[in-house]
């Protein structure tokens, strides 16, 4: 295709442009109005610059709510649940690919088919079960049904299966590997990519969670980012500048994560996609 | 004692095969236990919640007191019950006004990002994606200040350009429309990076070929480029179905429990989250919860035919 020549590039790139100014500017106007005070915010025009404000607004968010009780919760329960789908699935994951057993293409289908089933469907007796157990407001709540996914397990499969060789299983066994130590002497260090990308997939879905949270967490204490945020939108509803500063501090980690594993990251939802 | 010899062939293989599964599976036992984790999880957390929310469904229970079982008669309810198909008319409505915008755009986005020699690919890659890395809650509550009614950002745009300002939060439609911008913004980057991956994995020796047959552009698009994307088509619109009918966090912090004005972004989920944990109704919501995933299945599978025969 020829996009040689000079204004054909030009187009191309003010496209892009034009797309990448709308994927961007909200993070702008966030910044900018979480720099500026509440009344400079709602005036008509609005003021479209930063303005000197930032240091006010957070600490009135740190008046109001206790930010890093929430910031320590939702990275906590990230962490934990992150680390426990990368163990659990890439155990499932090598099971799966490397090894025969009985029932173990049943096994995978019925995995497979629980991807199928809507969350929804779920939802109210999940809820009634975690309130049985005695779990509403505890982090148990919010890191235990999520700890084993079936896309997780499906994921690792894929890559073992093509970047494990059995060579070095054999060897492995050969040098008096047990089962375990195969797995997390020999599977693991070549799962590498896989377990980069997972990890940070559920690392970002977990922190952005927000309906489960908001059901199963009451005690502000136990909030976590997501569900602080809606609060803060909903009871301080006049204070712009405090919320949108508590936005800004509430997105931001999140998005200097990405942007330092975004290489990676984009190459396995793209390879994912494409696979299935 | 001496045990008895199997004499008939059918006896031996009796003999031989029972305790070899057996021992089959107490010699794999190990993987058993490396895959038991999640299948746990799923029989506390997955399939007997769903049990137990069909059994719900045909009782009316508010979390305190005995369960009364009342038969179909929560579903004949929600048959009759208007908000129930306002709400499901409204998801429809957003599932539209998102999804034909945005996988447009993602094709768009994609096909750019193909062409040849193309610099900064990977910079725009990760500035079009980055949208689907914030949270919905973010998102709602800086839209909340782009649309808003009086001090809206686009509003002033608007005046600016002499349109003058509109009543988004005000209007049936445009609450939709807010909501649905809100889904568009967040998933196009997100769909034209699988599109781009579906772009890159069709052969270049295909392109050749056609260019060498006399194939002019729009051809190669129609005839190679699109047929060769379909599965990947395919699977963004399924996606997108399924995502779309769910949707719950946009109406919630954008409008509050009730949807906003006339109910008008009160959707499928939004109806059951209020029925089952603010008004307690757990039956009546699990109902609900049944009905959304029959109308969701029946919905993604006409999807699937139509875009299939496409």
């Amino acid at each position: 295709m020829t996009n040689d020549r000079w204004y054909m590039k030009l187009i191309v790139h003010l496209l892009l442009l034009i797309g990448v100014f709308i994927s961007i500017f909200p993070f702008y106007w966030l910044i900018v109005m979480a720099t500026n005070t509440t009344s400079e915010i709602l005036q008509f025009p609005p003021r479209l610059t930063f303005g000197g404000e930032l240091w006010n607004n957070i600490n009135d968010v740190f008046d109001n709510i206790n930010f890093f009780q929430a910031l320590f919760n939702t990275v906590f329960v990230s962490t934990v649940t992150s680390i426990g789908v990368l163990f659990f699935c890439s155990l499932a994951g090598f099971a799966f690919a490397k090894f025969n057993f009985p029932g173990k293409n049943m096994l995978f289908v019925a995995l497979l088919l629980t991807m199928m089933i809507p969350a929804q469907m779920s939802f109210v007796p999940s809820f009634l079960l975690i309130a049985q157990f005695g779990w509403v407001d505890s982090y148990k709540a919010l890191i235990i049904p999520s700890l084993a996914s079936a896309f997780g397990i499906f994921w690792i499969r894929q890559f073992c299966q093509e970047s494990v060789p059995n060579d070095l299983l054999d060897a492995g066994r050969l040098d008096g590997c047990g089962m375990f130590r195969l797995y997390w002497n020999v599977a693991l260090p070549t799962l590498r990519p896989a377990l980069t990308f997972l990890g940070i997939f559920t690392f970002i879905n977990v922190w952005n969670d927000y309906l489960w949270p908001l059901v199963t967490i009451n005690d502000p204490q136990k909030y976590t980012l997501q569900v602080m945020l809606s609060q803060l939108n909903g009871v301080y509803d006049t204070d712009y500048a405090m919320i949108m500063a508590g936005t800004l501090m509430a997105t931001l980690p999140l998005i200097i994560l990405f942007i330092i594993f975004s290489r990676q990251f984009m190459a396995g939802v793209a390879e994912g996609a494409v696979k299935e | 004692m001496s045990r008895p010899v199997p004499n008939s062939s059918s006896d031996r293989v009796e003999a031989m095969s029972k305790p070899s599964l057996w021992s089959e599976i107490w010699k794999h036992r190990i993987l058993y236990l490396f895959i038991s984790p999640f299948f746990l999880l799923f029989l506390i957390f997955g399939l007997f919640p769903i049990l137990f929310s069909l059994y719900l469904s045909f009782h009316s229970w508010s979390g305190l007191g005995d369960m009364t079982f009342v038969g179909f008669s929560q579903f004949n309810y929600l048959l009759t019950e208007p908000v129930f198909w306002q709400s499901v008319g409204n998801t429809f409505a957003i599932w539209f006004l998102s999804s034909v915008p945005m996988l447009f755009f993602a094709l768009v986005i994609a096909f750019l990002l193909n062409l040849p020699r193309l610099r900064m690919r990977g910079a725009y890659r990760t500035m079009f994606f980055i949208t689907n890395v914030t949270s919905i809650v973010a998102v709602a509550i800086i839209f909340e200040t782009i649309f808003s009614n009086q001090y809206g950002l686009l509003n002033y745009v608007l005046s600016l350009i002499g349109i003058g300002s509109l009543e988004w939060m005000n209007s049936s439609f445009l609450i939709k429309v807010v909501i649905a911008s809100m889904v568009v913004w967040r998933f196009v980057g997100y769909n034209a990076i699988i599109y781009l991956a579906g772009l890159q994995s069709i052969p270049k020796s295909l392109y050749e070929a056609a260019v060498i047959d006399g194939a002019n552009k729009i051809q190669i698009f129609f005839r190679i480029t699109i047929p060769l994307l379909r599965p990947i088509i395919l699977f963004t619109v399924i996606m997108t179905t399924i995502g779309s009918m769910q949707i719950f966090t946009e109406p919630e912090v954008l409008l509050g429990l009730s949807g906003g004005v006339g109910g008008a972004g009160m959707t499928m989920t939004l109806y059951m989250y209020n029925e089952g944990f603010i008004n307690s109704n757990y039956g009546y919501a699990s109902a609900v919860s049944w009905m959304m995933f029959i109308i969701i299945g029946a919905f993604s599978f006409i999807n699937w035919k139509l875009v299939q025969r496409a």
